[in-house]
């Protein structure tokens, strides 16, 4: 009886092993995804990671799990119920979820996490930033380049130090192109709904209007949607943001300030998949390809060939170190140079 | 600065104030309608969004703004006869019941926008011809030579889109209804005494629901607004608070029509100018830091109210479900 418990042990415990040790050969992770507030479709950043997860998903043929927050109470509760699934990695997007996010990966220290724009520092998190003052800095340039009236606006969604650094980013490329450019700046609200509000993103689009802004550039998330319609039934110009937003609107967006997240997310996938992956901060800039503006057929007629070459000189120049973007979360506060 | 109190700016704030007010008087109206009768509002919110959620689908698929405004229609008159089947047919909770259409809205429109075009919530944006665009009216340039007057109407009350006027108008017709009309005269009394009502051999159930079916076509429109003509899509809690800010406002002008008109435009006046003081140093103070300027509206409301307007007073029967005496 007693043999026969150990051996029936023995070959339950052999047999889970080779279970086991099949689904580890199989090597096919299960990566997760969790979108933040605004949803995949947002036209804007989720939508950006979601372009790099489908990739991602259409080169390997692997599935990947997702979910979309709809309330800030249920940040941590999916990002745990991923890993207690066995996703892993798990990818959390937006600085939102960096609480949440922390908290969930000090409890599965053997699972890997990923976060966008914001620093979780934890060994086994990487946190993917951007320089967004850079990406702004050339829309800010090219934004002056295209105004006519010398007035330029900038609408945020929520007040929080990231959004002040687009703008200030912007500010500066503003300035740069033309010291005499006038900025004006709008802050949709201070509360996580202000990423979702195209009316008020409208009213103050036409407020900006008003006052004599002809370019005006959002990084306002669903908001955005608002001010692009505002800017075409008035017949000015907008710049979008995160993703290529110029199809939006086509003849009236100028350019987009692009934020590779969509890299980003196939990134830490294709890492996790190929065994490559990393913890720790990733920096991406100018020169890494992180950011950069946009360029297509939607929006080639509104860029001259002038603006483009400019453009083209500012962001070597940066690339380079010649210019020097001043970090708005470097010290939170926005020094323009000239 | 210098540009701050120039004509211009006030113009263009005026204008901005008609087009933030307008669901605000529309739900106020409506609340008004629902009030008098006795019957306690708080679901506006969750109307005006089903409402919103309705036309922006409805335009999206149809591609036509008039289906889309009968279509918010319907819906809001729907979600007020069910708030009219749980307080009026059942005698429940009038507040229990219009907080629960609110949450029900808020969660429904979410999900069926999601299931139905995966766009996080929203609709698809719509094209100039799926929506109320904004109009001149007719002989405005001739008017606008007029002076004074003239550029007022034509920065101001012209070049709005449709639902705007249909709210101006129906302050006006709301105040003809209430205070002038046989229907207008029972739904005073049903508010005030339904059983004097009753007394009369007039229907209490039946006028309440005519009551909040008024509300209900009201807040359609308000919602329609929202989705199709202010904006061009519906996207997810659109609605923002305005209906208790619509219902505040009602209170606020205690429940009359013309006030309650009035404290409409100075919310959307007090949403203009905060809209417009963002990022501009004053004269003398500087520039004043964004939280300050968004807070405005509402810190003055409290002292508006607390200060300057007086004692409230409600329809007496406000909240109390009608029981017939057998």
């Amino acid at each position: 009886m007693k043999f026969n418990n150990r051996f029936i042990r023995n070959l339950l415990t052999g047999s889970i092993a080779a279970m086991l040790s099949t689904t580890v050969i199989a090597a096919d992770i299960e990566p997760a995804v969790v979108f933040d507030m605004g949803g995949k479709f947002d036209k804007s950043f989720n939508q950006g990671v979601y372009d790099g997860v489908e990739r991602f998903k259409g080169e390997t043929g692997l599935a990947y799990r997702e979910f979309e927050v709809t309330n800030e109470a249920q940040r941590e509760q999916a990002l745990r119920r991923m890993a207690q699934r066995g996703a892993n990695p798990v990818l959390g997007i937006g600085f939102a979820q960096a609480p949440a996010l922390e908290k969930v990966a000090k409890e599965f220290p053997d699972t890997n996490f990923a976060i966008i724009d914001m620093v979780v520092d934890l060994p086994n998190v990487r946190s993917i930033v951007f320089k967004e003052h850079e990406g702004s800095f050339l829309v800010g340039a090219m934004a002056a380049m295209a105004s006519e009236s010398g007035k330029v606006g900038f609408i945020g969604g929520m007040d929080i130090p990231l959004i002040r650094r687009f703008a200030c980013g912007y500010e500066q490329g503003a300035k740069y192109v033309n010291e005499n450019a006038e900025v004006v700046q709008n802050m949709t609200g201070t509360t996580p709904a202000a990423w979702n509000d195209p009316g008020r993103g409208g009213e103050l689009t036409k407020s900006q209007f008003e006052r004599g802004v002809d370019v005006v550039y959002a990084a306002a998330g669903g908001t955005g949607v608002g001010v692009y319609q505002a800017a075409k039934d008035a017949g000015k110009l907008a710049i979008g943001v995160d993703s290529n937003q110029n199809y939006l609107q086509p003849g009236t967006m100028l350019t987009s300030m692009l934020k590779r997240v969509d890299i980003a997310a196939y990134n830490v996938f294709m890492d996790a998949k190929n065994d490559a992956f990393t913890p720790g901060i990733q920096v991406l800039g100018l020169a890494e390809e992180g950011v950069g503006w946009s360029l297509d057929e939607h929006n080639e007629s509104l860029v001259s060939d002038d603006m483009k070459s400019k453009v083209e000189e500012i962001s070597n120049m940066i690339k380079a170190g010649d210019i020097q973007v001043h970090d708005y979360m470097s010290d939170n506060d926005c020094k323009v140079a000239g | 600065m210098d540009s701050l109190l120039n004509a211009q700016t006030v113009l263009s704030t005026l204008d901005a104030t008609l087009r933030v007010s307008t669901p605000l008087i529309l739900c106020a109206m409506a609340g008004l309608f629902s009030e008098r009768s006795g019957i306690i509002d708080i679901s506006l919110e969750g109307k005006m969004l089903s409402a919103a959620f309705a036309a922006g689908t409805l335009a999206a698929i149809t591609g036509s703004a008039w289906i889309a405004l009968a279509g918010a229609i319907v819906t809001s008159i729907l979600l007020s006869l069910l708030h009219g089947f749980a307080c009026i047919t059942n005698r429940g909770d009038q507040v229990v019941s219009g907080l629960a259409i609110n949450v029900l809205a808020s969660g429904l429109t979410i999900v069926l926008g999601i299931a139905w075009f995966s766009q996080g919530g929203q609709t698809p944006a719509l094209a100039s011809d799926a929506r109320f665009m904004p109009f001149e009216l007719p002989l405005i340039e001739s008017i606008a030579q007029i002076p004074f007057a003239g550029p007022f109407m034509q920065s101001v009350i012209s070049g709005h889109n449709l639902l705007v006027y249909v709210a101006l108008f129906a302050v006006p017709i709301t105040w003809w209804v209430v205070y002038k009309t046989r229907f207008g005269l029972q739904l005073r009394a049903v508010g005030e005494n339904p059983l004097a009502v009753d007394t009369a051999g007039i229907s209490v159930s039946r006028l309440r629901y005519k009551a909040v079916m008024t509300a209900g076509i009201l807040c359609g429109i308000a919602g329609t607004y929202l989705a199709i003509a202010q904006n061009a899509a519906f996207a997810r809690e659109m609605t923002a608070g305005q209906g208790y800010i619509a219902l505040a406002a009602m209170i606020f002008g205690k429940w009359r029509p013309v006030p309650a008109l009035l404290a409409c435009l100075m919310f959307g006046f007090l949403d203009a100018v905060s809209i417009r003081l963002q990022g501009v140093a004053l004269p003398g103070i500087g520039e004043v830091p964004v939280q300050i300027i968004q807070a405005l509206p509402y810190v003055l409301t409290v002292v508006l109210l607390a200060g300057f307007i007086g004692k409230a007073v409600a329809p007496k029967a406000i909240g109390v479900p009608f029981v017939k005496e057998r």
